[in-house]
């Protein structure tokens, strides 16, 4: 599976158009990590747990975009956008999409 | 009016000689790191410069291009410290620019950007387009109610597409 967030792929030309796939997750880091990214905002520095957040949240919601994009019989995905809304403190909502389509 | 003096001089100690501490130690500390932060990203930009980086959708060279191609993307969440935080406090009396914060979201993002060109690196690859920036509101500032807590965080997230640029 090719994911880019370009329209193109490089020497591969896009031969039909599966539909826009999507994915999506609201994770949160345990309360232990929202304390210590407490403290960390005395002194600052990088907030490793968050950091961590965003990726594996990144990371789930592509695999279920992926999921999508595979069960409509895809091998590539183009344009892949991200989004992310507000909910409360300390989760974040991680949104995946982009459109799925058959390269060669 | 020995008693009265010790009273005076312990509530002095809590309510202006704590805060003081607590700004100090978040000043230094917060100074520290951020220095260390800046000579860190310096030089790994400087490590990863040959990796040609731009927002183009379709940059010279990439429709043709062979070999890898691929998502990659790059996150950072740095914190604020309380000196930073007050003195953004002070600032937003008066309004203007705030060099502190201005400083701290260009560290969040150099650092995702420099993540992001790592990936693209370890893929093989030595260029990375359509770069886009996005942010997330983890501290929960835009929520209201009784979740809502007094952080201050950057957050930079990165992604593009990494490819390799054919050989000259």
């Amino acid at each position: 599976m090719t994911i880019v967030n370009t329209e193109t792929i490089p020497g591969k030309t896009v031969v039909a158009v599966k539909g826009l796939v999507q994915g999506n997750t609201v994770r949160a880091k345990n309360i232990g990590r929202d304390i210590a990214a407490g403290f960390k905002n005395m002194v600052g520095g990088e907030l490793k747990g968050y950091t961590e957040l965003l990726t594996e949240s990144r990371r789930e919601a592509m695999t279920r975009m992926i999921a999508q994009a595979e069960a409509l019989g895809a091998n590539a995905v183009v344009n892949v956008r991200f989004s992310t809304s507000a909910i409360t403190s300390g989760a974040s909502e991680m949104m995946a999409y982009g459109t799925a389509v058959v390269a060669e | 009016m020995d008693g009265e003096n010790a009273s005076l001089a312990v509530t002095l100690a809590l309510y202006v000689g704590l805060p003081a501490v607590v700004l100090f130690v978040g000043w230094l500390v917060g100074h520290l790191s951020e220095t260390k932060h800046e000579r860190s990203l310096a030089a790994r930009e400087e490590a990863l410069k040959d990796i040609e980086t731009t927002d183009l959708r379709n940059p010279p060279g990439f429709a043709g291009a062979e070999g890898p191609c691929s998502l990659v993307s790059g996150e950072a969440v740095v914190a604020s410290d309380t000196f930073k935080t007050w003195v953004f406090g002070l600032k937003n009396i008066v309004g203007g620019e705030s060099k502190t914060f201005t400083r701290l979201f260009d560290r969040a993002r150099r650092e995702a950007l420099l993540r992001m060109k790592e990936r693209a690196r370890e893929l093989g690859c030595d260029a990375v387009c359509n770069v886009r920036f996005d942010s997330a509101d983890i501290g929960g500032n835009a929520t209201s109610g009784a979740k809502k807590k007094n952080s201050n965080m950057a957050v930079a997230l990165v992604s593009g597409t990494a490819w390799r640029r054919p050989a000259a």
